[in-house]
């Protein structure tokens, strides 16, 4: 592994220079033929039963070529994970981004106006806005025929004797946090085109993170629209953002498709930023209840956490975000007791997806903040607390995980050392340092039965190769990690290796972007055609150079014999011999990677992925006491990757995660009054800003994971997981209080304070 | 009411016809298929459709269409040269990994280029004032700022 000439390397990202110059087309940038513009309509009222709906004059504009309404989506047609949710609503609606109607049009401004002139008639009813309002008997039902608000989805973990372990703890520490809606803010909005053939087979132009299970879905609609046996094709235009946005396929894909089935012609649904606020899937907001215990020596003796999760109206993939809320809730820190519960519960509200972490973030703020506090309790340096509970390789965890490589120790020395952790901890003048660690899965995960990502290696006449992978590129860049990893194994330029990755046509099947998996199983996946295709390579050179295929070696697209540096053949020449003889092979190679990871068993236990991936944060701020304005004065990021494929990138992600991180701590929020957003504006909701950035260091601790390719993990989403408590824990340390609930805003800072000096007064 | 309209596009005398209600944005977009230019919110709160007017970047979703009658417009797909050479700062942005989705990426450029074409080395603090118009979701912005920096020593 030592002579890496592509792996490990700082390689641009191979999308960038048709992304730099303004090349890259976007869905917002893709016109087809024909095309027409669609619109949607959306609930006026967070709950209510339409009592009148009036398309005519919309129908009658010029310029409209369809108007449509759920009279028009197949009757008990449902989406979502729980199949919950019509396409086109009637009857009741249940939020505020309900669909009603659609237009399709000539253009967007026609589409627009004629959803102007739809008349809706509405009878308010009283609404449910607050989870643990809807948990209560006698609230309004949302589901009717669900009987309760609650949902049918018990997530439950139980891991050793929490009741005993109570019994046996020197220290114990209780509390309640919670977390805010927050949402994605893909700089590109969502968007699709749909486009059918004369006989109805389906196009779908799409920013889908998962082409092959849409693909399904899609083709259960045509199903339900009668039209058996179709064939869906999934193309994914450049996708401007993801972070978890586009897991599931939503109302108005399935809008666009109707609409294109009623025009003959293919229709485009690109939201604008008001829906894309409004209308996509947020990050739900939880509240936590926790309790943590540890001996006279701080050893962690249980952790009992009971949460409820705001599902929103209908159902996605938010609602089950409390099965990675188990990963940091069982196996952050050696802890040999566990009890978890969660709820999922229907409100009135916008319905949750989840978002980069799935859970992990809103799971580690209130373990990472409780953590803290027992330490207090305990009197022992958090940090000390943190080392002396860190996880270690060869682990099994209550949940049964099985540790490989674990830098977590690693990570959290390189925090206290580039911190000063010891200089600055407890020193008082409005300054405080913080810190929290992290667990996610880095070796995929087993969420669906299969965890696995195909590719296709061919080669053409000039020893080029074209790489055709399951894997979607969502800007993380597995381009470009897929490019390397083919280059470095073939040992070919990177320039000669293309990878082909956004058409279920030529693409082979993929579970999705999800779960940081893609450099690990699209990687691996990668590595496996790579190594088939490179022993074929060697087995034709071998005839051509009279040599044992043992003895030969590819460099700079070169296959030379080992033993004789005279005996060389370019791979170009080689491929064409086999290509222009009497009796002719091609070549192509193609492998299936499905990691030896584990679906949870009936009670969630079970070594969900083949590696887990660490890190720990640590962060020093200053609190302004007059304003409760929190500045950043150092962060250092250190994540255990295994090995870094490509530097550059990896703290690409890190740096990103981190800021996305940073949002959530100190300020977005998406307010939600009684099911209306009042905050759906980059003006009022507030991501951060080029200004917000602190002093960061990302820091890469190397563990060479042995399932890994080349020895990588997964980085995509663990970035952000630990920053809230590790700054709400540097706050506590600066001036004595203790935000519970994200995000942590000046005023929450300010009225803390005053109530501690108004109790210090007393 | 169409009107005609004439201004210098990417080194380009343009005459076209236009609705006065029309943005800079829907006529490079819609109209003239420059398509490099994004819309991220189409109201003056991300910096996606950055374009350069007269040497000041310049959010190009809220600048009424008739009032570059006569001036001079730089979009993303301007500032490469003709033979095709990309200009320091799209290099710096490619090597530096500034770019993620890279739907951010044009807008920021722009906004970079007309802090480079005022000031040939601007500080850190002036380089965040030029792009705090600009919200990029990916990045962080970390490797962003390297980029500008970079584009900016090699000058
Ligand atoms: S599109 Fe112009 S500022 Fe967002
Ligand atoms: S690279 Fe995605 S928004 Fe900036």
């Amino acid at each position: 592994m030592n002579n890496l000439t592509i792996v490990g390397k700082k390689i641009p990202k191979r999308d960038a220079p048709l992304k730099a110059t303004g090349s890259a087309v976007y869905i917002q940038d893709l016109k087809i033929p024909g095309m027409l513009h669609g619109k949607i309509l959306y609930s006026k009222y967070p709950h209510a039963r339409i009592t009148g709906l009036d398309t005519s004059m919309a129908e009658k504009l010029p310029g409209v070529r369809a108007v449509v309404t759920a009279s028009d989506m197949p009757a008990n047609f449902r989406i979502g994970v729980m199949k919950d949710n019509p396409p086109l609503k009637t009857g009741k609606v249940l939020s505020i981004r309900d669909e009603i109607a659609a237009v399709a049009a000539i253009s967007p401004e026609i589409a627009e106006e004629a959803l102007s002139l739809i008349k809706v008639e509405y009878e308010e009813l009283p609404g449910t806005f607050d989870p643990l309002e809807a948990m209560k008997e006698g609230a309004p039902l949302i589901h009717e025929e669900a009987k309760s608000n609650i949902l049918k989805m018990p997530w439950k973990l139980v891991c050793g004797d929490v009741e005993a372990a109570k019994k046996e703890s020197a220290f114990i520490v209780e509390d309640t946090f919670s977390t805010p809606w927050v949402t994605h803010c893909c700089l590109g909005t969502s968007g699709c085109v749909a486009q059918l053939d004369a006989k109805n087979n389906l196009t779908l132009y799409s920013n889908t993170q998962i082409p092959s299970l849409a693909q399904n879905d899609y083709i259960e609609a045509l199903n339900a629209f009668g039209l058996k046996g179709k064939r869906v094709r999934i193309v994914q235009s450049v996708i401007g953002g993801a972070f978890g946005s586009k897991l599931d396929t939503y109302a108005y894909e399935y809008i666009a498709i109707l609409l294109a089935l009623k025009t003959r012609k293919p229709v485009k649904i690109v939201f604008s930023r008001e829906e894309e606020f409004f209308a996509t899937s947020p990050r739900q907001c939880t509240i936590t209840k926790i309790s943590h215990g540890c001996d006279k020596e701080g050893r962690l003796t249980f952790r009992e956490m009971e949460m409820v999760l705001d599902n929103g109206a209908y159902t996605s993939w938010g609602a089950t975000t409390p099965s990675v809320m188990m990963l940091p809730i069982s196996s952050l820190y050696k802890v040999p007791n566990v009890k978890y519960v969660a709820k999922c519960v229907y409100t009135n509200n916008t319905y949750s997806q989840a978002m980069r972490g799935y859970g992990n973030p809103q799971a580690t703020f209130a373990i990472e903040s409780s953590l803290d506090q027992l330490a207090e309790k305990a009197g022992i340096d958090p940090y000390e607390l943190r080392l002396k509970n860190a996880n270690e390789p060869g682990e099994i965890t209550p949940q049964r995980f099985k540790i490989t490589s674990c830098g977590m120790k690693e990570c959290i020395d390189e925090v206290v050392k580039r911190l000063d952790w010891k200089g600055k901890k407890g020193k008082g003048g409005n300054r405080g340092v913080g810190m929290a660690s992290l667990i996610h899965v880095g070796g995929g995960a087993r969420v669906y039965k299969s965890d696995g990502c195909g590719t296709i290696i061919k080669m053409d006449d000039f020893g080029k190769v074209d790489v055709f992978t399951g894997a979607s590129d969502i800007g993380q860049g597995s381009e470009t990690i897929i490019a390397q990893i083919v280059a470095e194994v073939l040992g070919i330029p990177i320039d000669d290796v293309n990878v082909i990755n956004n058409d279920t046509d030529i693409c082979p099947w993929d579970v999705g972007v999800h779960a940081s998996r893609t450099t690990f199983v699209a990687g691996n996946a990668a590595l496996g055609a790579a190594k088939k295709i490179k022993a074929q390579i060697l087995e034709i050179a071998a005839k051509l150079l009279e040599e044992e295929p043992a003895s030969l070696d590819i460099k700079n697209g070169v296959v030379f014999s080992v033993k004789n540096s005279e005996k060389t053949i370019p791979l170009g020449k080689a491929l064409r011999k086999l290509h222009y003889t009497l009796g002719g092979n091609m070549l192509m190679a193609e492998y299936f990677y499905d990691p030896a990871n584990e679906n949870f068993d009936k009670e969630f236990k079970g070594n969900l992925s083949v590696s887990y991936a660490y890190g720990a944060h640590g962060v020093e701020v200053e609190v302004d006491r007059e304003t409760g304005k929190v500045k950043i004065l150092n962060y250092i990021a250190a994540h255990d990757v295994g090995k870094a494929i490509n530097p550059m990138l990896l703290e690409g992600q890190i740096y990103g995660g981190g800021l996305m991180g940073l949002g959530y701590a100190l300020g977005e929020k998406m307010i939600y009054e009684k099911g209306y957003l009042k905050n759906g504006n980059f003006l009022d909701y507030k991501m951060p800003t080029v200004k917000d950035i602190p002093p960061v260091q990302a820091v890469i601790v190397e563990t060479d994971e042995k399932d890994g390719p080349f020895g990588a993990k997964g980085i995509g989403e663990p970035g952000l997981v630990p920053t809230a408590p590790a700054i709400a824990n540097a706050i506590y340390d600066a001036v004595g209080v203790r935000i519970k609930d994200l995000p942590i805003t000046p005023e929450k800072v300010l009225a803390a304070l005053r109530e501690k000096e108004g109790q210090t007064h007393k | 009411m169409k009107r005609e309209l004439t201004f210098i596009l990417n080194g380009e005398a343009v005459t076209t016809e236009v609705d006065p209600q029309w943005t800079l944005l829907y006529l490079l977009r819609e109209v003239l298929e420059l398509t490099g230019t994004k819309e991220g919110c189409g109201y003056g709160e991300c910096g996606a459709c950055t374009v350069i007017i007269d040497g000041q970047a310049v959010n190009s979703c809220l600048f009424p269409v008739m009032e570059v009658e006569g001036k001079r417009v730089t979009t993303i797909e301007g500032i490469t040269s003709k033979d095709g050479s990309m200009h320091p700062l799209q290099t710096a942005f490619i090597n530096e990994g500034a770019v993620q989705c890279g739907f951010c990426t044009p807008g920021m450029i722009m906004s970079a280029k007309a802090l480079l074409d005022a000031k040939d080395k601007p500080t850190e603090d002036e380089i965040k004032e030029a792009i705090e118009g600009n919200l990029c979701r990916c990045t962080g912005y970390v490797k962003i700022i390297d980029a500008i920096k970079s584009a900016a020593g090699g000058r």
